[in-house]
């Protein structure tokens, strides 16, 4: 009953985000499939921050890899398709070599590993001009044709984005509630008991970190045609770091969190054209405010509202349980 | 019988300090052994020795006759061995079930098999027997978080036996548990011995509890075995006496 509940609001989303170019002009049309993209690649960040409690400090080097991959390889005239699974491969295979190391040590350790290698790919990017073109970056990247029409019209592209991100997402929501999940979760909560419990600890957070990192892929292999142009900029350390602020905002471990922090993330630089350069002080503040005061992201917040209205003596009991789970070790 | 366990001239060296000295000992199936000894003893870290937590500094640790020193936790529990930490050792924010079905769930099949199967590994009826079976049916959906310490402390117990193991190291199962509930943690224990012939290896200072649960006692004092036998003869020995009340 609740789920068949759970999954009819799915469905009504889903429309509803179908339907939604239909009433808008070309820029929000435009934004709204840069939301999806940025949403895939942070539900790669919340599994491996959210889920594994593990850290990452690189999901736009991996989001460059991909955008780089699938552009380069669209050039050289490789069906969209492929490149996709292209850039998603070689961003797992990348994920599981920097883990690799990392891993005797784990967290903040994988955290220096990661901010190394992402400031190591955007040299790369920049520098390497025979490759990549450098600042000068790659231009004209044509988008996919699907069955001999192309998806150049911004509307037939987002649903194109659409139907992608949403087989992600039904991916990810798949994977977290599996045994995976369960041992993802397992490493976030207590990893030393978790090995004794037979929980491959090394095996799950390679796994974590490479899936979460091919989320990023995914995400570049959209984001190269959706631009149409890319240069080294926003795969950059700044970046990467937004993608775990995202997170964070959204409500880290919880499942529609990253669509919320990517929302955020997208939207408000938007709304806040005009408050031109104070744009990021007001930014910090709201994060600060919002750490401060709701540290389970937007998410948890609406959930704290809802629950408020609905049951006041419910929510005493849950945050009492809340409290006695976490004084734990 | 056979030896389950056979540890040999295992030594622990920790810089200067020898926390284990050389301890060999043989466990037979469907025996219940307890390891006692004072404070520093070296109990927890021969244990953590023996599981793969720590590697030992000499020595080795033999598994139905098979050589396993140095094999990680994760895989000496897939061979079937199971344990319990000095200190509480559950998933807060996951349910008893899925505590449980956590705790069994490695040993399902394969991981591409438990990624496309089900969601609970084929382990519901399992988890439910279990919670059933440590009496904990009323808090099967309860955030583990939640739980009175004693009974994450069942909780903790019931986990180690999820994946049906031969072998169990309990390292102070009865620390901070309630006298009624102590009792019940020892009827489950032996019911779990007599009915499912799993052997263990209890670390305990409750005396009362330890010396009425197990049918052999070592006696462990700075990192050697001093004493070895039936309870009656471990608490009459003047050596183990000396080592509980000092020189």
């Amino acid at each position: 009953m609740r789920s068949g509940l759970a999954w009819a609001a799915v469905a009504v989303a889903v429309l509803a985000l179908a339907l939604a170019p239909l009433g808008l002009g070309r820029y929000d049309v435009y934004i709204l499939t840069l939301w999806l993209v940025t949403a895939v690649a942070a539900l790669g960040v919340n599994l491996i921050v959210g889920y594994a409690g593990q850290e990452t400090l690189a999901q736009a080097a991996f989001l460059g890899i991909g955008a780089y991959m699938s552009a380069l390889l669209a050039k050289a005239g490789v069906p969209f398709g492929l490149a996709f699974f292209a850039a998603g491969g070689i961003s797992f295979a990348t994920g599981l070599a920097i883990g690799f190391p990392a891993l005797r040590v784990q967290k903040h350790y994988l955290a220096f590993v990661t901010l190394a290698f992402s400031v190591f790919v955007w040299l790369v990017i920049r520098n390497e001009e025979w490759l990549t073109g450098g600042v000068m970056g790659l231009k004209d990247i044509e988008r996919p044709s699907l069955f001999g029409a192309s998806l150049r019209p911004h509307r037939l592209f987002f649903w194109f984005v659409l139907a992608i991100a949403a087989a992600l997402t039904f991916a990810m929501w798949w994977l977290v509630r599996s045994p995976w999940g369960r041992a993802f979760t397992a490493l976030r909560e207590n990893p030393v008991r978790a090995e004794s419990l037979g929980v491959n600890v090394r095996r799950y957070t390679l796994l974590a970190f490479a899936i979460g990192s091919a989320y990023g892929g995914f995400a570049g292999a959209l984001y190269a045609p959706l631009v149409e142009f890319i240069d080294p900029a926003p795969f950059a350390l700044g970046p990467s770091l937004l993608f775990l602020l995202m997170v964070v905002v959204g409500g880290s471990g919880s499942f529609v969190g990253p669509f919320v922090g990517a929302a955020v993330a997208v939207l408000l630089p938007e709304w806040l054209r005009f408050a031109e350069s104070y744009y990021l002080l007001i930014y910090a503040a709201l994060v600060i405010l919002m750490m401060a005061f709701c540290p389970t992201g937007l998410v948890g917040l609406a959930g704290r509202l809802w629950s408020l209205r609905r049951r006041p003596a419910r929510i005493a009991e849950d945050e009492g349980a809340r409290a006695l789970g976490e004084a734990k070790p | 019988m056979s030896a389950v366990l056979e540890v040999r001239g295992i030594e622990k060296q920790f810089g200067g300090l020898r926390a284990v000295d050389g301890v060999s000992f043989e466990v037979r199936q469907g025996e219940i052994v307890g390891l006692i000894g004072p404070n520093g003893s070296g109990k927890s870290t021969l244990f953590n020795c023996i599981l793969g937590q720590f590697e030992p500094t000499a020595g080795e640790v033999m598994l139905d006759g098979r050589r396993v020193t140095g094999l990680r936790p994760s895989q000496l529990n897939r061979l079937g061995v199971g344990r319990t930490f000095q200190l509480l050792q559950v998933f807060p924010r996951l349910t008893v079930r899925e505590n449980l079905i956590l705790a069994g769930q490695e040993h399902q099949g394969s991981m591409l098999g438990r990624l496309f199967g089900a969601r609970d590994a084929g382990l519901s009826a399992e988890a439910k027997r279990t919670i059933e079976f440590f009496r904990l049916g009323h808090l099967a959906d309860a955030r583990a978080g939640g739980l009175s310490y004693g009974q994450q402390k069942l909780l903790d117990v019931a986990m180690a036996f999820m994946a049906g193991p031969r072998l169990v190291l309990l390292d102070e199962p009865a620390g901070g548990v309630n006298l009624t509930m102590l009792a019940d943690l020892r009827e489950r224990l032996e019911t779990v011995n007599r009915e499912r012939g799993a052997t263990f290896v209890v670390i305990e200072h409750n005396m009362e509890f330890v010396m009425a649960l197990c049918s052999r006692i070592l006696v462990l004092a700075e990192g050697r075995i001093i004493a070895e036998g039936k309870p009656h003869e471990v608490r009459r020995n003047p050596k183990v006496i000396e080592a509980y009340l000092g020189h």
